[in-house]
This record gives C-alpha cells, structure tokens and sequence, in this order.
C-alpha cells in the first residue's frame, strides 16, 4: 500500500468521476427537477455507449458518434415518457421497461455481443484512458470532459431560466399548481426524461471511449451512482450555493469526490466486489437523512416545520 | 358567462363504492356574477368545480365557458379561462420555487411559453406593485422560496396568481378552510378586493354560511349532486341566517335535518 500507487490513481479517478458526473446531472433533472426517479438511465448509458463505439468502428467521426449517442438517449427517455404519461405507467415501472428493452437493443447495436472494444491506437478519440497524464492539456481528458461539463451546465442553466424551462422546475414542485396555471405537466415529463437521458447516453459515449470497449453492462447501477454523486454534492456544496447553475456544477463534484473516495478505498484493499454494495449503502444512508430526521428528531424551533404547519401571517 | 348543462358524475361506478357526486345539475351565471356555494360534506360542491375545470371529464352534460364548449378540453387547455384557488394552501403554488417565479408561471396563464429568458424587469415592478397590494410585506421578498411562507400568505398569493393575468371565471373552494380565523377574514377581505377590482364572476365555496351570506350577490346551495336552493337579486341582499335555514329546511322537506348537513 505504497502511496505513490494512490497518487498515481487520482488522475484516473478525477476523469472517471467527471464523466459520470455528467450521468449524475441528467439524473439531477429527472430526480431532483422533475421528482421522478428514473431507472432508464441504466439501460440508456450502454445504448449511448454502443452508439458512439459503433458509428466509430464503422468509421464516422467523434462528434458525430457523440452526437449519436446523445440522440439514441434522448429516443429511449421518449419511450419512458410516453409509457409513463400517455399508457399510464408508474414512472419507475416504465423506466425498468425501457431499460430492460433495452438491454436487447444494445445488443442488438453491438451486433450481438457483450463487448465491443475499439483499439485507441486506431481510432482518433476524444477521451481516453491514455490522455490523462503526459500529453497536452488540451488532449487531456480531464480538461476535456471539464470543457463539455462547463458547455452542458451553461446550456441547462439558460434552458431552465427560460419561460418554458421554469415550467419544469415547477412540474416538479406542483403538478396541481401547474394545470390550474395551464403548464402540460405529460409533455414536461417527457421533455425531462429526454434531456436526461440524452445526457446520460452521451456521458455513456464518453464512458466507452475513455474505457476503450461498450459493455453491455455498463449501465448497470448507474442509477445509484448517479445519485449517490447527487447527494454527496448536495451535502458537502448545498448550502454553499443558491444558484442554479452551481447546483449542477455540486452534482459533478459529488461524483468526482465519489470516484475518489472510491480510489481509496480500493487502495485501503477493499474487495473490488463490494463496491456496489457499498454505493448502494452510501445513497441509501443519504436518502434516509431527511426523513429520519423529520421522524425522529423532530425539532421544535425548525422554522420550515413552522412554515408548513403555520397558518398565521409572518408566522 | 358559465353554463353547466346536466351534467353527471359519479365515482366508482359499479362498484360498493358507487357514488353520484354531481346528479343532472345545470347552473348559469351571468358576466359579474359572484356566487356562493354552500352544503353539507359529500354534497358535490368540490366536485362542481373540479368539472368546470377540467380534473376529469364528465359521464354526460356540457360545460360551456363564455359560450364555448369546454366538456372536452384538457384541464391545463381550460385553465386560460380559470383562476383556481385550492382549500389546502400548499396546492396552489411551487414551493420550491421563488415568489417572483410563482408569479411570472401565472402571468403567462393561457400563453405558450417560450425560450426566452423568464422574468423582465418591468414584470418585477408590477409584481412588487400588487405584493404591496396584498399590505403583506411580500413586496421586499421577490426571491423567498415559497416553501418558507405560511398558509395564509401562500393563499393570498394563489389568489393574486389566480387574478394576474385576469380570468374569465375565478373557482373559490373552500379557500380559507385551512387558516385560522384572523388569517381567513383577512384573506377573504383581499378576495372580495381582488373580485371587485377585476370585476370576476366567481364562484365560492366556503363552509361559512355568515360569509355565504355576507358575499356575493346570488347563493346556491348543493345536497347529493343537485343545487337545492338558489337565492339571488334582492332575495340575496335581505338575506339572514334565519331565513336562509327556513328555506333550507323547506327545500330539503326534512325540518329536523341537522345542521352538519347545511354546514359541511
Ligand atoms: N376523486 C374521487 N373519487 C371518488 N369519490 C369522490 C372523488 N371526489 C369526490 N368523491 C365523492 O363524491 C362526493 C362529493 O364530493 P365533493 O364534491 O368533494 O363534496 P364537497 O361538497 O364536500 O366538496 C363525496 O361522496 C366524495 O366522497
Ligand atoms: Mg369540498
């Protein structure tokens, strides 16, 4: 357990957590804007991993590929949406119906089988593996994905500021609230589910190339991941800001700090086969936070108890 | 203005949770009409409103809106003609959302909602303008998360939401329930200012028959599905507390009906 081998790791670690932290924000949009929890993300990361790995081996460019990725996502949030809002499908059950067609589609993509590696010798990618250390900075992966991740949150912070995109944030706090005010609470939620999940795809483009193959499985728990990188950002930054924009950029720390807590552990000589389990533990110790406090440590002087409660003027 | 033509509606059909909420009921208001409801819990009064709004079709009937044939329009298509405040004060506005946003998603009621940038600055001062309106200290408050306010305040701001962009037909129900006396007089005083201001038709529901009695110039009263006394004109106008349960008790045929049944 020498520390050389942790610090060499950490580089690693930093571009990983940046990748899923793009994950971590399409999931912020479904979970923590539109209140849904969404299990398409699972199946959705591989289909944008395949995607980009197979438009690069039949020889089509990155952006292209990327592209790609990030429309095939956007496709499979559509499909949730519209199992959810128009077949009346619970939305948790109708994201485990995505994902699960999915896992057939992605092979399918991959032309039948569980992997496909693409040799970065061969094939000019954006995000690698190798890019991390020893090459210029703007080859570099993690100023790469730092670039896409600044580029998504400005796109997503002009997008919810919009007339349309407040009537999101708002599907998500009220649906009552919203029909009386004449938002279609059905086509934000398919709105939502799409952007989230192109994200997640095209996060899973990038996850493929900087790993060097598609797996099948990829995606498989992303969705804790995800939230985990949520709630971590939210604990540690939440307080700190009170800006939108911020907010998404907590998400991406939260993962990257993740990907580190993750990198020690496994240096400490953590059973790499535990790793889930212990995500799983992590997200679900956070998710009970709230409600453990409120049910347990109910505090009398919690003004927001008050607010909700009070029914007086300037209570 | 409002023509609700024999419209029925009953839940569960067909179940022993068979329930006729509203039974052939037809009501006509006229431009200005400001309407109380009153009757007894499970009378349909709720249950009046939701299918002017749109919360779900009707088994039959027709709903007409300034003579247009609403019966079939989805509830956020209909909300351009309504302005809606809820009896529990936590449905009517976003509580994650800032005071300023809650506004703004208001003002553009019946707008299709673009991408451009959300609130101006001209907006701003009209918001702080009719905050002051309120006399609620909320004028300095643009940006508090709604979650932070008390039931009072957030009703009386789903009521100015319910007014921004002025509707075509204002549905009350039972709007000040939930709040404590002091608090429920003053948010009916701003509704009674906000009707008279805007010239709303309105229809309210409310529990309190002194306030049914005291408001509005035409009165209604629903019993299982079905409007069993409408008192407007002059009629309105002398109306008490005593004469109102006289013509209770007539119309209902049952002197002894106790009072929990008129009062909800
Ligand atoms: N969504 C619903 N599903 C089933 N029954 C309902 C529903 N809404 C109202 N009812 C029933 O219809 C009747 C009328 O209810 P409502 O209109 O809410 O009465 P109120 O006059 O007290 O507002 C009640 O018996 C109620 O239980
Ligand atoms: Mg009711």
């Amino acid at each position: 357990m020498n520390i050389g081998a942790l610090i060499n790791g950490l580089p690693g670690a930093v571009a990983q957590g940046l990748i899923w932290g793009i994950i971590a924000v399409g999931i912020y949009i479904t979970y923590k804007i539109l209140d849904i929890a969404d299990l398409t993300v699972d199946g959705s990361l591989c289909t944008g991993g395949a995607v980009c790995i197979m438009m690069l081996l039949a020889g089509y460019g990155n952006t292209v590929s990327l592209i790609a990725a990030l429309v095939a996502g956007m496709l499979t949030g559509v499909v949730t949406g519209f199992l959810n809002t128009a077949m009346g499908i619970p939305a948790i059950l109708a994201g485990i119906l995505t994902q699960l067609g999915l896992y057939s589609i992605n092979l399918k993509i991959m032309e039948n089988r569980a992997n496909q590696p693409i040799n970065a010798n061969n094939y000019d990618l954006l995000v690698s593996l190798r890019n991390i250390k020893n090459v210029p900075f703007f080859e570099n992966t993690i100023f790469i994905v730092m670039a896409i991740t600044v580029v998504i949150v400005l796109l997503l912070y002009w997008f919810f500021g919009t007339e349309f995109g407040c009537t999101l944030r708002a599907s998500g706090s009220n649906e009552a609230m919203c029909r009386a005010q004449g938002i279609n609470v059905n086509l934000n939620r398919v709105v939502g589910l799409t952007i989230s999940n192109g994200l997640v795809a095209l996060a899973g483009g990038l996850l493929a190339q900087y790993q060097g193959f598609a797996d099948v499985n990829m995606g498989r728990g992303a969705i804790v991941i995800g939230l985990a990188a949520v709630v971590i950002g939210d604990a540690i930054f939440g307080r700190l800001f009170n800006n939108f924009a911020f907010n998404l950029v907590a998400v991406s720390l939260g993962s990257i700090i993740y990907y580190l807590v993750l990198q020690v552990v496994i240096w400490r000589g953590l059973d790499a086969q535990m790793l889930k389990l212990l995500s799983a533990i992590i997200v679900a110790i956070f998710l009970a936070i709230p409600y453990v406090k409120n049910q347990y440590f109910k505090s009398v002087r919690n003004p927001k108890h008050h607010a909700e409660k009070g029914v007086k003027f300037n209570a | 203005m409002l023509e609700i033509r024999n419209v029925c509606k009953t839940f569960n059909p067909g179940t022993i949770n068979e329930k006729v909420a509203l039974d052939d009921l037809s009501l006509k208001l006229e431009e200005g009409d400001f309407v109380t409801v009153i009757g007894g819990n499970g009378a349909g009064k709720s249950t009046m409103l939701n299918a002017i709004a749109g919360v779900w079709k009707p088994d039959s009937g027709q709903i007409l809106i300034d003579g247009i044939d609403v019966t079939k329009m989805p509830e956020h298509k209909r909300a351009k003609f309504l302005g809606r405040v809820f009896q529990d004060p936590m449905l009517g506005t976003a509580a994650k959302m800032q005071i300023e946003e809650n506004l703004a998603l208001a003002m553009r009621r019946g707008k299709i909602r673009s991408l451009k940038w959300f609130i101006t600055k001209e907006e701003r001062i009209s918001y702080r303008q009719k905050l002051a309106a309120l006399g609620l200290g909320l004028e300095d408050r643009l940006k508090t998360k709604i979650g932070l306010l008390s039931g009072g305040q957030r009703q009386a701001l789903t009521l100015l939401m319910a007014s921004l962009k002025t509707p075509k037909l204002l549905l009350l129900d039972e709007h000040t329930a939930a709040l404590d006396p002091k608090t429920a007089a003053k948010v009916l005083e701003i509704t009674d200012k906000i009707v008279k201001e805007n010239k709303l038709t309105t229809l309210m529901i409310t529990h309190n028959m002194n306030n049914a009695i005291a408001y509005g110039n035409r009165l209604i009263m629903l019993s299982e599905g079905k409007i069993i006394l409408d008192i407007k004109g002059e009629e309105k106008q002398h109306l008490t507390v005593e004469s109102l349960l006289a013509k209770f008790y007539e119309a209902s045929g049952d002197s002894f009906a106790d009072d929990s049944a008129l009062l909800g």
